[in-house]
């Protein structure tokens, strides 16, 4: 039975648990054993993007040293897993950074481990009769390389994928981006969301809560969009 | 950089982003032409061997760049043109000023470059009562109106074709009508009187091949034919890393920039020039000067900037990036805009321009994945954040420190046969604002934040003490909890979307009381 760690983030712990609750239920469906590493706190992402590596490269050391130990990690946000992928390495030297690459090369996106490592794209759930649009994050597509595995594992559920207009077009959430300029980032997130509606589905999903908290907001003040829900959320609502 | 007018004025690129987002008009004007279907992937899906190819190019050129600079000079001085080596605008502009005013020029035509834009020679030319006119269709349309262009390939694409009307109506003192053809007829038939009547023509380059010194100039209207054919004074503007070991590297690089900026597989013109007009030929003409522009450059060479200097100014970055789609050009309120623009700006102007430019940008990275040099511009967007922490030259890390001021003769007079380059005479690196990293550099509240941030959750203890303080506060500010409209602190996300606030406990202590069998999932 693999043993998995679960990466939950900061932003999944303190602001929307479900989330975590999914991907564990999740995992546990596709016969992980699941940990949830206690000492575990944030990426360092909002540090690095705000042009401050040195804050950034001390939590950078600090998921390392409390990571390492286990066979593979699961983050529910590729935008968290590609911190640990693209810029880990970028950030640490020497020793850490062989460490860093190590960590790295367990590290993976929830639908990528699921899909691509597992190869368990069937968990048990039902989600017949839901329409679904996908949303392509933009650091798990660019810096992870994915684009078919939470579609995968939703088809594979039973729910029908109609894509959007430009899936992979930014929502205009980028951390602090979203509020030193917030009339571009909602201009991209009515964007987003007007494709959505025009798709006619029931949920807008995607594998990064922070742009789903970004496009919900948006919708939640227009009234413009589909119900903007994480494709983990989604899956577990589907499980027996 | 110019003072030229902006449809979106404002002193930041916030308060410009602001603008152009409630200006109904440029948002018509972006929205009609989606820029995307321009670009979107032609090179990649269409020769993704190619992109490698550029990409080891632009390397191999930037690995020895001042080595092929002298190759490149050479071989021009060879052919019978004049070069000079300009460290600044300032001095670009004053040796393009002094010829003109030397050989009594009084009418200037001008193809579109983006190097002419950056040392704001237009404006120097007429401040001495010479003409200079912009013959691209778009930058004569933005010439008129008094503005700077918005899109280096589309200098104009900030225009509906109702205020282009407008604008070539004004001009011509008669009101045209607001179709295509007609109105391209107008500027057509205007555009040829100016090019009769020039004294000389004024470049950019797209390329330069150092082995047969031939200067290539990419256009669609023929206008760079023009400008290089019938005055009969040429200047070719070349920042050094347009520079190319070899005239056979353009047999890629070309159909890259053409396919990457509009998708056709070639422009309509490509205009070639080898040296001025030789024995025995009718056209071309008698006076050939190269004006090599570092600005900033070279000093790059080494550090992890050198990676932008590989760029060919396609434009692909900026048609791609959902912030230039949104805003615009004018919102950067610099010669180069969109993800280039935002790096290349602070970079060659050591900071005094653009510094919030790095941070206007969501890191999506499609600009790095549409890039054909392979350039990772959403990387270097991150490190410039970094780099310009503190007040002054940008703090670039490898950076070579920069060298005393050398005895320059900045003359009027370029390099040529008669007037051959001493020895060390060249570019005059001490006028670079880029610096290397000290210990004494102040901090920002912004660093002095995230260092206490990062100390505090770095241990897990305190990290969690971080949450219950937040939900302390959420529970004592909000009756409510859940999705709500306004919350204290919060207004720069509450002014344009709902929040949520969290309320029960956090996913660790849900974790917690699963595993003492308190709660099942």
């Amino acid at each position: 039975m693999p043993r998995v760690a679960l990466f939950a983030t900061c932003l999944v712990d303190a602001v929307s648990p479900e989330t975590g609750v999914a991907s564990v239920r999740l995992l546990e469906a596709a016969g992980c054993e699941v940990e949830f590493p206690a000492a575990q706190t944030c990426c360092g992402q909002p540090a690095v993007n705000s042009g401050e590596p040195e804050a950034a490269t001390r939590l950078a050391r600090h998921f390392v040293e409390v990571f390492e130990p286990f066979d593979a990690i699961v983050a529910p946000s590729g935008s968290c897993a590609a911190m640990v992928h693209h810029w880990y390495t970028r950030l640490l030297d020497g020793g850490w950074r062989q460490r860093a690459q190590a960590v790295a090369d367990k590290t993976f996106e929830l639908s990528q481990y699921l899909v691509d490592e597992l190869g368990r794209p069937d968990l048990g759930a039902s989600l017949g009769g839901t329409t679904v649009t996908v949303h392509d994050a933009c650091h798990g597509l660019r810096n992870l390389g994915l684009k078919s595995s939470a579609r995968t594992l939703l088809e594979t559920a039973g729910a029908e994928i109609i894509e959007m207009v430009e899936p992979e077009m930014c929502c205009g959430f980028g951390g602090t981006f979203a509020v030193k300029y917030e009339e571009i980032s909602a201009h991209l997130a009515d964007d987003k969301l007007d494709h959505g509606a025009q798709t006619g589905a029931r949920y807008l999903t995607s594998g990064d809560g922070a742009c789903l908290m970004h496009l919900e907001g948006r919708r939640r003040r227009t009234g413009t969009g589909p119900e903007c829900v994480h494709f983990a959320e989604l899956l577990a609502g589907g499980l027996p | 950089m110019s003072g030229k007018g902006l449809v979106t004025p404002g002193p930041t690129m916030k308060a410009r982003s602001k603008v152009a987002v409630e200006d109904p008009q440029l948002q018509a004007a972006l929205s009609n032409l989606d820029l995307r279907l321009f670009t979107a992937g032609v090179v990649q899906a269409e020769h993704p061997e190619w992109k490698d190819r550029v990409a080891e190019i632009r390397r191999e050129t930037l690995a020895d760049l001042d080595g092929w600079i002298d190759k490149l000079e050479a071989k021009l001085l060879s052919l019978g043109v004049v070069v000079h080596r300009a460290a600044t605008p300032e001095e670009a502009r004053a040796y393009i000023l002094g010829l003109a005013q030397r050989e009594g020029v009084r009418r200037v035509v001008k193809s579109k470059s983006m190097a002419t834009e950056e040392i704001d020679l237009g404006s120097a030319l007429e401040a001495v009562g010479i003409e200079s006119i912009e013959t691209d269709l778009g930058e004569y349309i933005v010439q008129l109106a008094d503005e700077r262009p918005s899109h280096m390939i589309t200098p104009a694409i900030h225009k509906t074709l109702g205020q282009i009307a407008d604008v070539l109506s004004k001009e011509a003192g008669t009101e045209l009508p607001v179709v295509r053809e007609p109105l391209t007829a107008w500027a057509r038939d205007k555009l040829r009187e100016k090019f009769v009547a020039a004294d000389m023509g004024i470049t950019g380059a797209n390329f330069v091949a150092a082995d047969t010194g031939t200067i290539v100039v990419v256009t669609n209207e023929g206008n760079g034919r023009f400008c290089t054919s019938l005055p009969r004074i040429h200047v070719a503007v070349v920042p050094v890393e347009k520079v190319v070991p070899r005239f056979e590297d353009l047999g890629v690089l070309l159909p890259t920039l053409v396919m990457s900026a509009t998708g056709a597989k070639m422009s309509n013109y490509l205009s070639m020039v080898t040296g001025p007009r030789r024995e025995g030929e009718i056209d071309g003409p008698e006076q050939l000067h190269v004006v090599l522009l570092d600005h900033n450059r070279r000093v790059l060479l080494g550090t992890p900037y050198e990676d932008m200097l590989g760029c060919i100014r396609c434009g692909a970055c900026l048609n791609v990036c959902p912030v230039y789609r949104t805003v615009g050009g004018h919102a950067y309120d610099s010669s180069y805009s969109g993800p280039m623009g935002k790096i290349l700006t602070p970079l060659v102007t050591g900071g005094e321009e653009g510094r919030d430019l790095p941070f206007a940008s969501t890191l999506c990275g499609a600009c790095t994945e549409a890039c054909p040099a392979e350039i990772p511009l959403a990387d270097l967007l991150v490190r410039l954040r970094a780099d310009l922490r503190t007040p002054g030259p940008v703090v670039v890390p490898g950076a070579q420190k920069p060298a005393p001021p050398p005895a320059l003769p900045v003359g009027p007079v370029g390099h040529s046969d008669e007037h051959p380059r001493k020895p060390g005479e060249g570019f005059a690196t001490a006028v670079t604002r880029i610096t290397v990293p000290t210990r004494r550099a102040p901090w920002s509240q912004r660093r002095m934040g995230f260092d206490a941030w990062s100390r505090l959750w770095a241990h897990p203890s305190a990290y969690r003490a971080s949450l219950r303080v937040g939900r302390l506060g959420a529970k004592a500010l909000r009756p409510r909890a859940g999705w709500v409209q306004r919350a204290p602190l919060l207004r720069a996300w509450t002014d344009t979307r709902d929040v949520l606030v969290p309320s029960g406990p956090t996913f660790r202590e849900r974790w917690a009381a699963r595993e003492r069998g308190e709660e099942r999932w």
